[in-house]
């Protein structure tokens, strides 16, 4: 991303003209103490635990009482010759990259849309966007199921009365495949809103002078939206592209939510899936801990660019 | 500088921009422009069929929750039929009453009302004393805590799930309503930290400082002067924490394992599953999918603007 001549920001006013409760220096340690012990309570211990188990073995001898042995890395080089794991890892890299540049795709060019139409038009689309925004994933999850339900789901009656009379009785979820693409669906319409409405709001900052310099000068639209437009909000659409990314890579409820419907579970797992199974579904703990640990690690690493965007505000 | 939820602002560091944009504008082909008419026509045509295509995609966009609604308010035997109905005639409220007066809502109800209103107060606490130390305060170590907030919020509950069920099962809080608050209060901590903060960095601390000259105690100066100024942040912060809470599928499912203690959206999923036993009552499922959904769509609906900005507002800024 472009670090742009920052506009000299008013410094900070805490470090130009130290306000006065500067004298007393314990106050913000005292404030900050319930933040830290419910973090510490909630994620801290959580996540040292996680990490001394990964080291550790913690089979079901040591759920009976047995002292857990130290093993070293024993446990991550059990879980990552598991070839197993490495298909969970593929499959969830793979929908993870495609949801997230099918929801900003789509993103974007909802938000060209919301630019072009009228205003009432406008504000019908967003309030569109903001109803699918806001439902609650599981009710959303459950809508789809219905939609798209072998029996009496409108998806397969709109099919069938458009001409594909394969799909009367169709069941979506029972091939991996199909599986995915209901998955993918569920999720790009649950996330595409929050890319739209960004990415309007971004584009409601690019000058109108700017294009109608543009315009006069004889670029036709596309060069003006390849050259100008998507060249000025980049900062916006790498962050959302990001976020994106970061949020797909831990899908799991939706996939769990729609395996209830008889999906075939080990071929439908992503990577939250599979932790979920190996620890509470065959307390293999150790290895749970050594796939959570890895996924964690992956979160910080992606999460860098973003993190170090915000702290640019922080003044 | 502005709290972070403004998004006035970026227009000057963004519109700065276009000597980047790089390529020079070509010089105007002849011809390019089509004579003034017959242009405005063929934009106004373009616009028209642009405006209905987004009418379209609005239609397709909404129609799930449009059919959670109207499925909700149908008999089953309309929901059975070969041919599904899509308007609300003969709409009728069975299916309400039967979850309504079906086992398990009540207690689901109790419960998510319980932890997410202990969730939301405690955040809010929280998250005001930890707004506070990090906009008005200069010390050692905040800068350490400011990234660890950062990061913290980026974490996924599928990669500490498994370790947070080990940790309160060994404490007897599986189950429990204290249990499942700690988790999501630690989960939801570090962004209103965050979002509050811009608030708290918003408010100029000239204005206390004046209401002490004029004779007020810090504290009272505070409480009569900044507070007030802070409302907005925290009926934000405060309304994020409930959507978090009310909604939370995944610490739940591992947290509250026991029927008895399930939450709204555990109930919502066992539900399904019943009823898919005996051949789904879609209506029926609907109907409880809806209970749901309304007050958070009504209460996502008063703050969203909010959270868009907050979340993207340092992309924005440049």
């Amino acid at each position: 991303m472009p670090t742009l001549e920052a506009p000299p920001a008013p410094p900070a006013p805490a470090a130009a003209a130290p306000p006065r409760r500067r004298r007393r220096p314990l106050t913000p340690y005292v404030l900050l103490v319930p933040a830290v012990l419910v973090l510490l309570a909630g994620m801290g211990y959580p996540l040292y635990w996680q990490i001394i188990t990964s080291l550790q073995e913690f089979g079901l001898a040591q759920q009976f009482g047995q002292p857990p042995t130290f093993v070293g890395l024993d446990n991550y080089a059990r879980i990552f010759s598991d070839e197993r794991l490495w298909a969970v890892v593929a499959r969830s890299i793979i929908f993870c990259l495609v949801n997230a540049f099918l929801t900003v795709g789509i993103g974007v060019l909802l938000a060209l849309l919301m630019k072009a139409v009228h205003p009432v038009v406008r504000v019908v689309l967003q309030v569109a966007l903001l109803l699918a925004w806001a439902m609650p994933m599981v009710a959303a999850v459950t809508v789809w199921k219905w939609l798209f339900d072998w029996r009496t789901g409108v998806i397969n009656w709109l099919l069938v009365q458009v001409g594909f009379d394969q799909y009367s009785g169709h069941a979506w979820l029972a091939q991996p495949l199909s599986f995915f693409f209901v998955a993918t669906v569920i999720i790009v319409w649950m996330s595409v809103p929050f890319v739209a409405l960004s990415v309007y709001a971004a584009l409601t900052q690019v000058s109108d002078e700017v294009l109608e310099a543009a315009r006069i000068d004889g670029a036709g639209p596309a060069r003006i939206l390849w050259h100008i437009t998507l060249p000025l909000i980049r900062p916006v659409l790498s962050i959302v592209l990001l976020l994106q990314i970061i949020w797909d890579l831990r899908v799991f409820a939706q996939i769990r939510l729609l395996q209830d419907s008889g999906a075939p579970v080990g071929e439908t797992n992503l990577l939250g899936n599979f932790i979920f199974e190996l620890g509470i579904g065959r307390q293999d703990f150790a290895g749970a801990a050594a796939v959570s640990i890895f996924v964690l690690a992956l979160t910080v690493l992606l999460s860098w660019p973003y993190v170090r965007n915000l702290l640019k505000e922080d003044a | 500088m502005s709290a972070t939820t403004s998004s006035a602002g970026p227009a000057g560091p963004v519109a700065a921009q276009p000597a980047r944009a790089g390529t020079p504008v070509p010089p105007a082909r002849p011809g390019a422009r089509r004579p003034a008419a017959g242009g405005r026509t063929a934009r106004r045509v373009r616009r028209a069929l642009l405006g209905l295509l987004a009418v379209v995609i609005a239609v397709v966009w909404a129609f799930p929750v449009y059919w959670m609604v109207l499925s909700s308010l149908l008999p089953s035997t309309r929901l059975r039929a070969s041919t599904p109905s899509f308007l609300p005639t003969g709409a009728t409220l069975a299916n309400y009453r039967s979850v309504l007066d079906g086992s398990g809502f009540t207690g689901a109800l109790q419960m998510s009302l319980a932890i997410t209103l202990l969730t939301v107060l405690a955040v809010l606490v929280f998250a005001f004393f930890g707004a506070l130390a990090i906009s008005r305060f200069r010390f050692r170590g905040r800068l350490t805590f400011v990234i660890a907030v950062l990061f913290v919020q980026m974490l996924p509950a599928e990669g500490l799930f498994i370790a947070q069920y080990k940790m309160l099962s060994s404490v007897n809080l599986l189950n429990s309503v204290v249990g499942v608050s700690i988790l999501y209060t630690a989960a939801v901590v570090p962004f209103t930290i965050w979002m509050l903060r811009g608030f708290v960095a918003g408010v100029p601390i000239e204005l206390e400082e004046a209401a002490m000259v004029d004779g007020l105690s810090r504290t009272r100066a505070f409480i009569r002067i900044t507070f007030p100024l802070l409302a907005p942040g925290l009926v934000a912060s405060g309304v994020y924490a409930f959507l978090q809470a009310w909604n939370e599928f995944t610490v739940a499912l591992v947290a509250l394992p026991a029927e008895s203690a399930r939450t709204l959206p555990l109930w919502l999923r066992s539900f399904l599953a019943a009823s898919a036993n005996r051949g789904v009552d879609w209506g029926e499922v609907m109907a409880a999918s809806t209970l749901i959904a309304v007050p958070v769509i009504v209460f996502f609906l008063l703050v969203q603007g909010r959270m868009t900005s907050g979340l993207v507002s340092g992309a924005v800024k440049g």
